[in-house]
């Protein structure tokens, strides 16, 4: 058990900045995850805590220790592959007992045949052999000791590669996008048993994943990356309500928020489109600012007409019927801009494509940005910007 | 069934015939001297010069030939001496071809491509130029004559290191992560991890290692006087300088027995060895 301390790594290869000055704290017995597009640094970040990659500056710790001059075997964590990288020509039971054996076993016990007659060796192989056991029971994988990886499903080979993490008991659990390799149906039921698994060992776990249902459904905290640095690292939901940046918010959530370019008037209230919105922003952050509305932000009225300034004349362009909700695409009437509103399915029953319709946004919930995609806080209380957020979805 | 019975356009059924017309030259072409070796081999003296050419022999030789192959000189010794020093080399070569190639596809360390590009040329280099100064060697060392100075030169094998690092390179890079997190130092990573994975590459590798050096001809001829270090193409040598004359009949015997174990490990191995000439064409 181990909180782990990442603090001003800088890595590049070759003339390509892959990590710019990132610092990271994950408390002991944390899950984190790495959230970020392909190519933002995450997976590099996470080798480098295992070791398999050397930083150019900066400093890992693990525990107590500051592991950058260590090799991978001395870190005391255990990594879960994409690829799951279990060996082709190794049995299930092999595969998982490896690294107790490479662990526990000197050198010379090691050797066929002859490490079988070491005194000791048959007491740890027995061990060993009980652990393998237990640690695949464990993960409903006991019958399939004897297998080779190649005759293994998907979902099999992502529990043996689990089991062989799980085995030695590691300070820490680094994972490399382990369930992108799974069909969707598999990948829900495999959140659920990583989240159990992690609650059930307590041991600190860092998640790496382009996938944001994933990270924001079994995370503690999730540290965005963008670019190689941590966009922002925070709660899952203060991650969705309160993005401190436009890339943030625009890369959270799906369907993704809606960006309409503002205007900043002189009473305070904002021009978006032709609508007026109040809202109470900070005087800095100039006067062209951007407003990001969530699609379930969205109230929509039939009728493009509306009296009040703050409704946005829109058309209906298509409609995605989700079952448990039901998504209206429009085109706002003045500027064209594509927006999504997020609705219950009965309150989108009167809408069809081509239709008109007008949409205005909760302005409490709405999120202001400026030029530079930075976020605006308003003067509102604290409370009013969490709490409408967290009662919308019930 | 449907393709089966699909006709073929004329000029299709000419390609194809012109194609099957010349694969059928070169094979008869690639095949007669083995056919004629056979052949002489089972015939009696008075046959093999007769004037009309045929198959097979009106009186078989068989045991004459044979039997005098294998007494008048030791070609049991010369088929031993071939396995032992190909068995010898490949060996070798596989002990340092591959912790050699494991460095060159997965290790980073400067000058790794410039090595290469060594590796790369030394495939250019043909054995006669360094025979000379190996010969000097293997005189200093004063191992003349004996196995070590047949195995020796080859116990390093350009091509299969090349051949290993083709294949290493397409073995996973998380293979390699997950054994180092296991605990795996690089030696074991090679003879735990890699070796397993590339045993089709090294099949292949050791049929067309055994091959060239089953054949090798041109360095035990110059390392080796005595007879019964001969390897079997040294040895057939000694039948056509036998001072009685050569006598064709059991030569082609021994021709024969010394082609026989390349036949049958061709036919035993055939994909592997159409593996080993195409890997190097692949990624």
């Amino acid at each position: 058990m181990a909180e782990i301390v990442i603090d001003g790594l800088i890595k590049s290869f070759g003339a390509t900045p892959v990590l710019r000055d990132v610092s990271l704290r994950v408390a002991d017995g944390e899950f984190v995850s790495l959230l970020g597009p392909s190519g933002c640094g995450k997976t590099t970040l996470l080798r480098i805590v295992a070791g398999l990659e050397t930083q150019d500056a900066g400093t890992v710790r693990i525990g107590a220790r500051a592991v950058d001059d260590l090799a991978p075997k001395a870190r005391d964590v255990a990594m879960v592959f994409q690829s799951y990288a279990l060996y082709p020509y190794m049995t299930v039971a092999e595969n998982i007992g490896l690294p107790l054996q490479m662990r526990r076993l000197s050198r010379a016990q090691r050797l066929p045949l002859i490490g079988a007659s070491l005194p000791g060796t048959r007491a740890i192989r027995a061990d060993i052999e009980a652990e393998i056991v237990k640690t695949a029971e464990g993960l409903g994988i006991g019958h399939l000791l004897d297998r080779r990886p190649g005759q293994l499903s998907g979902g099999q080979r992502q529990r043996v590669a689990l089991a062989r993490a799980m085995v030695r008991h590691p300070a820490a659990f680094l994972m490399d996008e382990p369930l992108s390799n799974l069909d969707a149906k598999l990948r829900v039921k495999a959140r659920a048993e990583i989240a159990g698994l992690h609650r059930r060992l307590g041991a600190t776990f860092v998640y790496v994943t382009h996938d944001q249902t994933e990270a924001m459904t079994m995370s503690d905290r999730v540290a965005v990356m963008m670019e190689g640095r941590i966009a922002q690292f925070a709660a899952p939901q203060t991650l969705y309500d309160d993005p401190e940046t436009l890339a943030v918010a625009a890369f959270i959530g799906a369907p993704e928020i809606n960006v309409l370019p503002a205007k900043r008037r002189g009473d305070g209230a904002v021009e978006v489109a032709g609508a007026v919105w109040s809202a109470a922003l900070p005087d800095a952050g100039g006067a062209e600012l951007h407003a990001g509305v969530r699609p379930e932000s969205w109230r929509i009225a039939p009728r493009a007409a509306h009296a009040d300034p703050a409704w946005l004349a829109a058309e209906v362009r298509h409609i995605e019927h989700l079952g448990s909700e039901t998504l209206i695409h429009c085109a706002l009437a003045r500027g064209g801009h594509a927006v999504v509103a997020r609705v219950e399915p009965a309150l989108a029953a009167g809408f069809r494509a081509g239709d008109g319709a007008s949409l205005a946004p909760d302005t409490t919930k709405v999120l202001y940005f400026g030029a530079d995609g930075a976020r605006l806080r308003g003067a509102r209380p604290m409370a009013a910007r969490i709490q409408p957020a967290l009662a919308h979805h019930g | 069934m449907d393709r089966m019975t699909r006709r073929m356009s004329p000029a299709a059924f000419a390609f194809a015939a012109f194609r099957h017309a010349v694969l059928g030259l070169g094979s008869v072409l690639m095949l007669a001297p083995f056919v004629l070796m056979v052949a002489i081999s089972l015939k009696p003296p008075g046959e093999i010069f007769a004037p009309v050419f045929t198959l097979l022999p009106e009186t078989w030789a068989i045991w004459e030939n044979y039997g005098a192959a294998f007494q008048r000189q030791p070609l049991a010794r010369f088929l031993f001496n071939g396995f032992a020093i190909t068995f010898a080399i490949f060996a070798l070569q596989a002990l340092t071809a591959l912790p050699c190639a494991y460095a060159l596809a997965k290790l980073r360390w400067r000058g790794r491509e410039t090595t290469f590009v060594f590796v790369l040329l030394g495939l250019l280099i043909p054995p006669q130029v360094t025979a000379i100064p190996l010969y000097i060697l293997m005189w200093q060392l004063g191992i003349l004559d004996t196995y070590a100075a047949i195995v020796m030169p080859s116990a390093i094998s350009v091509f299969g290191i090349f051949l290993m690092r083709q294949f290493f390179r397409t073995v996973p890079d998380d293979l390699i992560h997950a054994a180092r997190l296991d605990g795996l130092g690089e030696f074991a990573i090679v003879w735990r991890i890699m070796l397993p994975t590339a045993i089709p590459a090294l099949i292949a590798f050791g049929i067309l290692s055994f091959v060239w050096n089953w054949n090798e001809f041109f360095w035990p001829l110059i390392v080796v006087q005595s007879e019964e270090l001969a390897p079997p193409p040294l040895g057939i040598v000694f039948f056509a300088n036998a001072e009685a004359g050569t006598a064709y009949g059991p030569l082609m015997a021994a021709a024969t027995v010394v082609n026989a174990p390349l036949v049958l490990a061709f036919l035993f191995a055939q994909r592997w060895f159409i593996d080993g000439v195409t890997m190097t064409g692949v990624k």
